[in-house]
């Protein structure tokens, strides 16, 4: 037995095995786990697209890597500490992510010859034996003979005793990382309340692995890392889509409006429905349409009735509802459409991520076609974004774009969630006949903003017409007039850039607010950029981080910032997309930094590319 | 100013200040007179009513209703509709559309409102082409029409409108046609009472681009031997004088002859609109006219059938939720289920 405790600032761990090995379940309970703890938190799940590929094959490996720490943190980590593999392809897959030196720990059982051959590893090559791994710290467990082990008597046959290989691996790590198993325990209870064999079995082997860890005679240093620095408050730990789920929920909660959600499952962006299909109690009505255009139009049709329509998709479903945001906007309705953007085009990798859908948000529409477009940052910010995005839509009578991605959607943070009551104000006013004797409703006569009221059916005096045809200013009647086409596209636009007056200037992340170079950022690289910024700064570099979360409009002041700068360096996971607007806006001959790789950016990347752009 | 929605409204109030733009002659006026002329009759608020359309000569209709209206996008009308009535079941809700809007693009979310059976009213425009687009053959054009795309005539099977619907799960189909009145004004009444989706086929003529391709059931010196007309609990008669009449044998319907010995209306088939076999049946008289014993075309009402309706179980489920759990209470939501304090 070793009970040397090692203190640790932060920890990177790599689960990997075959996607039925339970490795997301595995990660999501340590994540938790660690959160209830009070570390600071990152994670990033890696999966394939297919729910079952082929047992033991690279195709099939999934992945999740979780940073926590007792500092802050931004990132999933850029390289592991510890990685842990249930076969041969895990460790095949992943070895490359592992930092020298590093841990290793094995399920021995998943390296046979049927595993090894179908990871590819040449024959009578076994990593375990060969020596390939001197560089780092390697642990044999045969993880499945001591689950089967453990169940034995259970009545349970193997294949359902291997089930439960995770909840082994799990309490091992739990005891590695001196971690309490009462929160996995009660999730098990919870999953399993209708099994009472599977439900036994699953706490027996988890505390089986933590009590191996234990017993046995490796010579396994273990753990500490404590509660991390924090703002004061409570915490909870929250995931992209769920903040996503939540922040719909508290804008409707806030409007007074019923929330009516209409989407057709699509990687990634399915658990939003999921999670809201569980808040029916606050008059959330789900509705899964038979398409991505039913799905969309049917948002339509709930915000002519005065309910508050969001659609949301990834790509290629947004692709498919071109043609009715653009009948939003001519509508002039309030409409929230969230795209969790994955890797395009076409198909493309529908698990792993990308930001290459931001031009498809500004401009893939036909004619000139507006809409606001804003941008979550973090998992958590996922909340914060979208209920602005509810807030503009509903504010400003338009079609708003939240844009997320897999990456923030699937990772997970600690939360310092916000009470009802401060949460922003959304305002909606419904028309209301205030007209005189032989006066007509004019649908299309605008306020200050250059809003049109919000008039809906079963309110007498203001029957009106709307429709995607282009429409006489005011009156919303037919019209062709070419002076009057021209005026209309030209106020559709005036409206949208008109919000830039109710939305915050953009701050600076971090750095001076003039100096040599300026990184902007939007989207899901913030982490990534801020922990390669903070590190610069640190180390004397004159470097300084904005990252835009308003798209369109932009923060009036954006302009002045870039002036004060003598380099801009964008980072983002596409081909260059946010570069191609600024350049446009601003003629700055900024430079493209670009990863397309389906994964994000290490903090190290940013760093590296900032010591050379200032070189 | 409020509408003194103590007086009786008229079809005048349904009419807009919007000038109709159909071309003149066109099946269109007289569906539009109609729906303005039962709208009074049937006990609704005007500020209750919305008409939703997609694209096509038909869908115009929404500018000339005096009521809530939207000209939405080709095909989708019918799911804008779906999304309204989900959320607001206290509307009355009336799609109009055409054979492209509703059977070509728009085909996926016709079938899906009918199985849902969204308590809304479709009136679809059939008149076999493509007007809006200047005269293609359209998804129920008879093969071989000759259009402006297919000079050597179509090759498409066309469809066959109601008997889709029956197959898609449609709880109400019905069939009228423009050139009869009091039978597409009784049509729409039948439809707007039942609750659930109603389906009524309207043809309709296209003077311009396939002007006649239903006189045979519409015209006088033709319509008694072609179109039969069917009526809850009446038997099956057509012909002059009710010469005609269908007679059932197993599944098979046959034409009999009433002027012949030994027949009488009760052998005839009794038409029941809760009855899907015979609906179904009826939906497959479809024959050409130019086929020998060809089937007379039925119109009225081919199949009533109660089953609840998607908005209401939606609501009952929120209802149900609410009851389970309390009312939402954001706070709690916001919180989740596990905590920790940083201090």
């Amino acid at each position: 037995m070793n009970n040397n405790n090692e203190i640790k600032k932060q920890v990177v761990i790599l689960f990997a095995g075959d996607s039925g090995d339970g490795i997301q379940l595995t990660g999501t309970q340590f994540t938790n786990t660690a959160a209830l703890l009070g570390n600071d938190i990152s994670t990033f799940p890696n999966f394939p697209a297919e729910i079952r590929a082929p047992q033991g094959t690279l195709a099939g490996v999934s992945g999740f890597q979780l940073h926590f720490g007792s500092v802050e943190i931004y990132t999933p980590g850029d390289v592991a500490d510890v990685l842990v593999v249930m076969n041969a392809a895990a460790l095949k897959a992943n070895i490359k992510q592992l930092r020298e030196g590093g841990i290793i720990i094995v399920n021995s059982d998943g390296f046979d010859a049927k595993n090894l051959k179908l990871a590819k590893y040449p024959n009578d090559v076994n990593p375990l034996k060969d020596g390939s791994l001197s560089k780092y710290k390697v642990y044999e467990i045969d993880v499945t003979k001591l689950t089967r082990s453990c169940l034995e008597g259970s009545g349970m046959g193997t294949k359902e005793s291997d089930r439960s290989k995770n909840m082994f691996v799990l309490g091992y790590i739990y005891w590695m990382y001196n971690r309490k198993l009462d929160a996995t325990i009660e999730f098990i209870k919870e999953q399993f309340k209708k099994s009472p064999t599977l439900l036994d079995a699953n706490i027996k082997v988890l505390k089986a692995g933590y009590h191996f860890g234990d017993t046995t005679e490796t010579p396994m240093n273990r753990y500490e890392v404590k509660a991390a620095e924090m703002p004061k408050g409570t915490y909870r730990n929250i995931m992209g889509n769920q903040a996503t789920a939540l922040g719909l929920v508290a804008a409707s909660s806030k409007a007074d409006l019923t929330l009516f959600y209409a989407t057709y499952p699509i990687t990634p962006a399915s658990d939003i429905l999921h999670e809201l299909s569980k808040h029916k109690n606050f008059g959330v009505k789900t509705f899964q349409a038979e398409d991505e255009i039913a799905a969309i139009t049917a948002a339509i049709g709930a915000s002519f009735g005065g309910s508050l329509g969001v659609t949301a998709s990834s790509g290629p479903g947004i692709a498919l509802k071109g043609e009715a945001i653009g009948l939003a906007l001519m509508l002039e309705l309030p409409l929230v459409i969230v795209n969790v953007q994955r890797g395009g085009p076409s198909t493309g990798l529908p698990t792993k991520t990308e930001q290459a859908d931001l031009l498809q948000a500004l401009y893939g529409r036909n004619g000139e076609a507006p809409v606001a477009v804003i941008a979550a940052s973090t998992p958590s910010d996922c909340f914060n974004t979208v209920y602005e995005a509810c807030r503009i839509a509903v504010e400003h009578m338009t079609p708003v774009f939240f844009l997320s991605d897999g990456y923030i959607a699937n990772g997970a943070e600690p939360w310092l969630f916000p009470s009802e009551n401060e949460l922003k104000k959304i305002e909606v006013h419904f028309a209301e006949n205030k007209l005189k004797d032989g006066e007509k409703f004019l649908p299309y006569k605008r306020n200050e903003k250059l809003v049109r009221e919000w008039a809906i059916p079963g309110r007498n005096g203001l029957e009106h017409r709307v429709g995607g045809i282009e429409k006489e200013n005011e009156t919303g009647n037919i019209s062709y007039d070419p002076d009057n086409h021209e005026f209309m596209v030209k106020m559709r636009e005036a409206k949208i850039q008109k919000i830039a007056d109710y939305i915050p200037e953009q701050k600076f992340d971090q750095g001076n607010e003039k100096g040599k170079l300026l990184i902007i950022g939007w989207g899901s690289t913030y982490g990534s950029i801020k922990t390669a910024v903070k590190e610069s700064i640190e180390e004397g570099l004159e470097v300084s981080h904005i990252h835009i979360k308003y798209l369109n409009p932009l923060p009036k002041n954006i302009g002045s910032i870039i002036k004060n700068f003598e380099k801009i360096l964008i980072p983002e996971m596409n081909n260059g997309q946010l570069i191609k607007v600024l350049r446009d806006k601003f003629l700055v001959d900024a430079i493209a930094y670009n990863k397309i790789k389906g994964m994000p950016f290490t903090a190290a990347e940013i760093k590296n590319k900032i010591v050379e752009v200032l070189q | 100013m409020e509408l003194n929605t103590t007086t009786k409204l008229t079809a005048k109030d349904f009419i807009t200040d919007q000038d109709v733009r159909w071309c003149p002659g066109c099946g269109d006026y007289s569906i539009l007179k109609q729906v303005q002329t039962v709208m009074p009759e049937l006990g609704l608020k005007r500020e209750e009513i919305v008409f939703i359309s997609g694209i096509g000569c038909s869908s115009r209709f929404p500018y000339y209703m005096e009521t809530y209206g939207m000209h939405s996008i080709h095909g989708r009308a019918t799911a804008v509709a779906s999304g309204l009535k989900a959320t607001r079941p206290d509307l009355s809700v009336w799609i109009v559309t055409g054979d492209g809007d509703a059977l070509s693009i728009g085909g996926n979310h016709l079938i899906h409102l009918l199985r849902r059976n969204f308590d809304v009213n479709i009136l679809l425009f059939n008149n076999e082409i493509y007007g809006l687009t200047k005269g293609q053959y359209s998804p129920t054009s008879p093969i071989g029409k000759v259009a402006k795309s297919t000079p050597m005539g179509s090759i498409d099977h066309p469809f066959n409108p109601l008997a889709l619907c029956l197959g898609a799960g449609a709880t109400f189909v019905a069939r009228s046609m423009d050139r009869d009145p009091v039978h597409l004004r009784e049509m729409l009444k039948r439809s707007n009472n039942h609750k659930g989706t109603a389906l009524l086929e309207i043809y309709q003529n296209c003077n311009v681009f396939n002007d006649g391709a239903f006189e045979v059931f519409t015209e006088k010196a033709s319509k008694k031997q072609e179109a039969i007309f069917v009526e809850q609990n009446k038997p099956l008669l057509f012909g002059e004088n009710n010469s005609k009449g269908i007679k059932l044998e197993g599944l098979k319907p046959v034409i009999v002859n009433m002027d012949e010995g030994g027949i009488s209306a009760n052998d005839l088939w009794i038409h029941d609109e809760k009855d899907a076999t015979k609906a179904n049946i009826l939906s497959r008289f479809f024959d050409d006219v130019k086929k020998e014993n060809h089937l007379p075309r039925p119109f009225g009402v081919f199949y009533s059938e109660d089953r609840y309706c998607y908005e209401d179980v939606l609501q009952q489920q929120v209802n149900d939720a609410i009851a389970a759990k309390g009312k939402g209470n954001l706070n709690d939501l916001l919180k989740g289920k596990n905590t920790w304090e940083v201090k």
